[in-house]
């Protein structure tokens, strides 16, 4: 925390101290460390920290200056703070994002300032298609994709009817859309609970009066604990299978524990995916923070990489907004998820896996893959980007 | 110097620095920043009239800012941009809801106020969330602002400022010519005593309920300039939290005074941006400056500066 | 939708009930014997689940912490009553509010510095854990029937507390006319200050108790003070029974109507608009039923004074 106090204000004095910055590269990184879902912004925050901090202080080879700010998960917040990273901070480039609703806020001033704009989580469907830009890269998934996943998961296990439970903002609704995409049986119920519920005994008792073959839910955060918590508490555990996005990962692993053993997620990584570059970024994250980083962290760290190498491939040559944009699209570099690929609508095309809760060996609680659902997958709404 | 006159020179002096901040040459996020700061004080000193002078603690005063933001959004996406249009849509919106739900809310006092106007609130709340064609929670973008007489002058941050000084001044001289009618001393006499006033014959309903239609068309007003100003609508902007800030920024500035609820939005919303630039954990400074605010000073800012200016 | 199904959502519904009564007897008492508006009663109730989460590794586990927490949480409250609350009993209920607004902001954020910003959790104890087979494979976790047993004793608890003893007979009296109590020679500030600290440990065996269901985290006491107050307008300010009452109507109401609405409404119109209108509707339910009550009656169901 003292580590993130003095960065801040570091980069504080940077930008009040630093008018002649042609050296610099000036990152604004734009999260939600407020309320119950800053753990998310803070995966984020503290992955992108050690990239930048792996790579002594330089991306493409430019001095990173970052500037952190929390947009507080209110949208409004979050326009007013962007416009000031473009217009006093000067920033090159705005990254991070951790939900939809800040990013849809934030894309229009970003991408009117002719400022790049690199995801590190939200992806929206409309900047996927209609309104995809030139100036926004995704170092995560398109918002559907991780649901997708585990709807053809569902459909290849053979399940005939599936319960869809998720949370009654626009994210849900996207993500019940996605599961039905691939999933050709038949839904028995789908239930849509407040945002921020945190007592799910209600819904719980009609899920199993239903009697699924599996259920499907998308539930961040604290919603997650509480469900993984309450189902497991329920009986259901080992009984209905517990499919799922964004529930069951790092960030809400340390409070749900034991609960959450053996439940399903649909992800592009996992800590324990198999690969070097992987298992490097998860020792290295341990050690200098220790705690397990989730696909949230893993997404920033790809977004400090992807930087990198847009910037080395421009020449460092950040103000050419061609020439990063040619670079954002072709640059390639080490994906600690193994597969990547830059879509045509900025997006990644990647792979997508069902993983896991397990115990490992030193007691912490971390996901693993279990088996590959998609292989160089790309998002639907591509064709109806106009780019190109 | 009588006190209501040094209030009027104050208040002046603030608007006069409104009008020539973008004149100096100061960077555009400060100009939009204070742009944002102006739209809020709109619906604080509209929230203001209801609860300064009336004494109606209306914690779902958001929801006006919401209905008026959101009418505004919703002609844009249709393809209807015209300012005015837009504008006007937005007041009658946000009346018509405070005049249907005022009606019930009126007959309440106290605390059963603050929660049936809470109530209110969160049920355009939860509408705007389940507005799917609108980007429901997420938001709605709009791609492009209102068009002022058919052109895009508002695309300039600038032009769009003094639009919303031209509102909040408006809503000042509203709210001002309000109170000092016989209209407003009724409203302020049932704030203090409504059975007498109700024993000299009037309606101390009726008078509270159009009290907080006015409000309401005003903060639907600021609703409407905060959706041209951030380009985006969404549900949060109606959120219960958003209308503790109003009554916050009242509170803290001074309620029913001529300049507090003016100054209280700038305190309340400078203070956040500078704080947070300074810690992650600037909400401790924000409490502990409340805290302090009330326990050592009567009034609020407005009340500190009586002191010390006697 | 079967009549077992009804059962245990009724029986969720009571649970969430009572533990919302926990919460509201507090806030009822501290507002209707002192007139004092406490926002911060909902960080009583983070900071029980809090100490609660945090000590149980230490304390042997659930029981050991709550038997610390309960203590710890009296005290807290004292010490709030002491620096912020007590300046403020003569003052206006906007000084009241906005003092304690600023409590809520301070240890919010406090507790994120102190314990991090993702959620903890404590195990459910061993003795509670598991469920009972209700009837035709309906289970109900043990958990959940502990927490109605709690609610329902503690709300028996205060029953014989406030009707059966000379401080219950005072807080009763308070409730109704404080100036009274006062011109009577008893000394107001300390049943005051004994109310006060009473109410804050009330809402923290609140906190304590949900630790094994919900997630530990800062701000999860802002959305159950609003429950809290709901609970306390629609029962009626100061009014114990009323917030028994109330905690249990409006937990039935919303538990129900997040599990019935959608379905009800599916027999009326389209399944596509069922499932949009209804979860907006059962969001609603709650401030429908309380903007109801007030409109009817703008006392709530049981107002404990005449006036005011």
């Amino acid at each position: 925390m003292k580590h993130v106090i003095t960065l801040a204000a570091a980069s504080l004095a940077l930008t009040i101290g630093t008018a002649a910055a042609q050296e610099k590269l000036k990152i604004g990184m734009m999260v939600t460390l407020s309320g119950p879902s800053a753990v998310l912004g803070q995966h984020q925050r503290d992955a992108f920290n050690l990239a930048v901090k792996q790579k002594d202080g330089k991306l493409g080879g430019l001095v990173a200056d970052v500037v952190i700010v929390d947009d507080e998960l209110k949208p409004d917040v979050a326009v007013q703070k962007v416009q000031g990273l473009i217009e006093r901070d000067k920033v090159d480039i705005v990254t991070g994002v951790t939900f939809s609703n800040v990013m849809m806020a934030i894309a229009k001033p970003v991408f009117e300032s002719k400022t790049f704009l690199v995801s590190s989580n939200a992806g929206p469907s409309p900047l996927a298609g209609k309104a995809c830009s030139p100036f926004f890269y995704s170092a995560s998934y398109q918002n559907d994709q991780n649901h997708e996943a585990m709807g053809k998961y569902a459909q290849d296990k053979g399940f005939k009817k599936v319960v869809v439970m998720v949370p009654n903002y626009q994210a849900g609704k996207d993500s019940a859309a996605g599961f039905k995409r691939h999933f050709k049986g038949e839904i028995a119920d789908e239930i849509y609970t407040q945002l921020g519920q945190l007592d799910f005994s209600a819904e719980l008792a009609k899920i199993v009066a239903a009697k699924p073959d599996a259920i499907f839910t998308f539930m961040p955060g604290g919603m997650g604990v509480n469900l993984v918590k309450q189902f497991t508490q329920a009986g259901l555990s080992g009984k209905i299978p517990f499919l799922s996005a964004f529930t069951i990962d790092e960030t809400t692993l340390p409070a749900t524990q034991d609960a959450a053993l053996g439940l399903f997620a649909g992800a592009q990584w996992a800590p324990g995916s198999d690969n070097p570059a992987s298992k490097a970024f998860v020792a290295a994250f341990e050690k200098e923070y220790g705690y397990v980083p989730s696909l949230y962290a893993q997404q920033a760290y790809d977004s400090a990489l992807l930087i990198d190498a847009a910037v080395k491939a421009a020449g460092g040559k950040v103000k050419d907004k061609e020439a990063m944009q040619k670079a954002f699209r072709t640059a390639s570099f080490e994906s600690v998820r193994g597969s990547f690929k830059m879509n045509t609508n900025g997006f990644p095309i990647q792979d997508f896996y069902v993983v896991k809760a397990v115990k490992r060996a030193d007691g912490k609680y971390a996901t693993e893959p279990v088996e590959k659902v998609f292989t160089a997958y790309g998002d639907v709404y591509a064709k109806e980007c106009a780019i190109n | 110097m009588s006190k209501t006159r040094r209030d009027f020179l104050v208040l002046g002096l603030m608007l006069a620095i409104l009008a020539v901040l973008p004149l100096v040459g100061l960077p555009g996020w400060v100009i939009t920043y204070t742009a944002r700061i102006m739209a809020f004080a709109i619906c604080a000193v509209a929230l203001d009239l209801v609860l300064g002078y009336g004494g109606m603690v209306s914690l779902g005063h958001a929801a006006f800012l919401g209905i008026g933001s959101y009418a505004a959004g919703i002609l844009i996406a249709e393809g209807i941009e015209d300012f005015f249009i837009g504008l006007a849509a937005g007041a009658a919106a946000a009346g018509l809801y405070a005049l249907a739900t005022g009606a019930i809310a009126v007959r309440t006092k106290g605390v059963a106020f603050i929660m049936i106007t809470l109530a209110f609130g969160q049920m355009a709340f939860f509408v705007a969330n389940a507005l799917s064609e609108y980007g429901g929670s997420d938001g709605l973008t709009l791609w492009s602002r209102a068009t002022l007489n058919g052109t895009r002058a508002l695309k300039s941050d600038t032009t769009l400022y003094f639009v919303i000084l031209a509102a909040l001044v408006a809503s000042l001289g509203v709210v001002r010519l309000v109170t000092a009618s016989p209209f407003g001393a009724v409203l302020r006499a049932a704030r203090n005593n409504p059975e007498r006033v109700t024993a000299l014959g009037y309606d101390v309903e009726r008078v509270r309920l159009w009290a907080y239609v006015l409000s309401a068309v005003l903060c639907g007003v600021a609703g409407v300039l905060i959706a041209n100003l951030t380009s985006f609508v969404s549900p949060a902007l109606m959120a219960w939290q958003r209308s503790g800030e109003f009554i916050v920024m009242v509170i803290l500035g001074g309620a029913g005074t001529v300049w507090g609820a003016l100054a209280g939005a700038f305190v309340v919303l400078a203070l956040e941006e500078g704080l947070s630039l300074a810690t992650q954990h600037w909400k401790i400074a924000f409490g502990a400056l409340l805290v302090a605010v009330v326990l050592f000073t009567r009034g609020g800012i407005a009340g500190l500066f009586d002191r010390s200016a006697r | 939708m079967s009549f077992t199904l009804l059962a245990v959502q009724t029986l969720n519904g009571l649970q969430f009930g009572l533990m919302l009564f926990l919460v509201a007897a507090g806030l009822t008492l501290v507002f209707g014997v002192m007139d004092f508006i406490n926002l911060a009663h909902g960080v009583q109730y983070m900071l029980g689940a809090y100490l609660t989460a945090v000590l149980a590794p230490h304390a042997g586990g659930f029981f050991g912490a709550l038997a610390l927490a309960l203590p710890l949480t009296l005290a807290l409250g004292l010490v709030l009553e002491r620096i912020v609350f007590r300046p403020l009993y003569g003052r206006g209920h906007l000084d009241q509010v906005l003092a304690t607004f600023g409590v809520i902001l301070i240890v919010n954020e406090g507790v994120k510095l102190a314990f991090g910003a993702a959620p903890i959790s404590v195990p459910v104890p061993d003795l509670l854990s598991g469920s009972v087979m209700l009837t035709d494979g309906l289970l109900f976790p043990v958990y959940r029937l502990a927490i109605i047993g709690a609610g329902l004793g503690t709300g028996l608890l205060l029953w014989l507390v406030i009707d059966g003893t000379k401080f219950g007979m005072l807080v009763r009296a308070g409730a109704t006319n404080a100036p009274m109590v006062s011109a009577l020679g008893v000394d107001v500030r300390r049943l005051f200050t004994a109310v006060t600290a009473f109410g804050a440990m009330l809402a923290g065996f609140a906190g304590a108790m949900v630790t094994p269901i919900l997630s530990v985290e800062p701000g999860m006491g802002d959305g159950v003070l609003i429950l809290a107050f709901v609970v306390i307008v629609v029962g009626g300010v100061g009014s114990i029974r009323g917030a028994f009452l109330a905690a249990l109507l409006i937990g039935l109401v919303d538990t129900l109507g997040r599990s019935f609405a959608t379905d009800i409404l599916k027999l009326m119109v389209s399944a596509p608009t069922a499932n949009r209108v209804g979860p907006a509707l059962a969001s609603m339910a709650i401030y429908v039923l309380m903007a109801g009550v007030l409109a009817v009656r703008p006392g709530g169901l049981f107002p404990s004074r005449s006036a005011g």
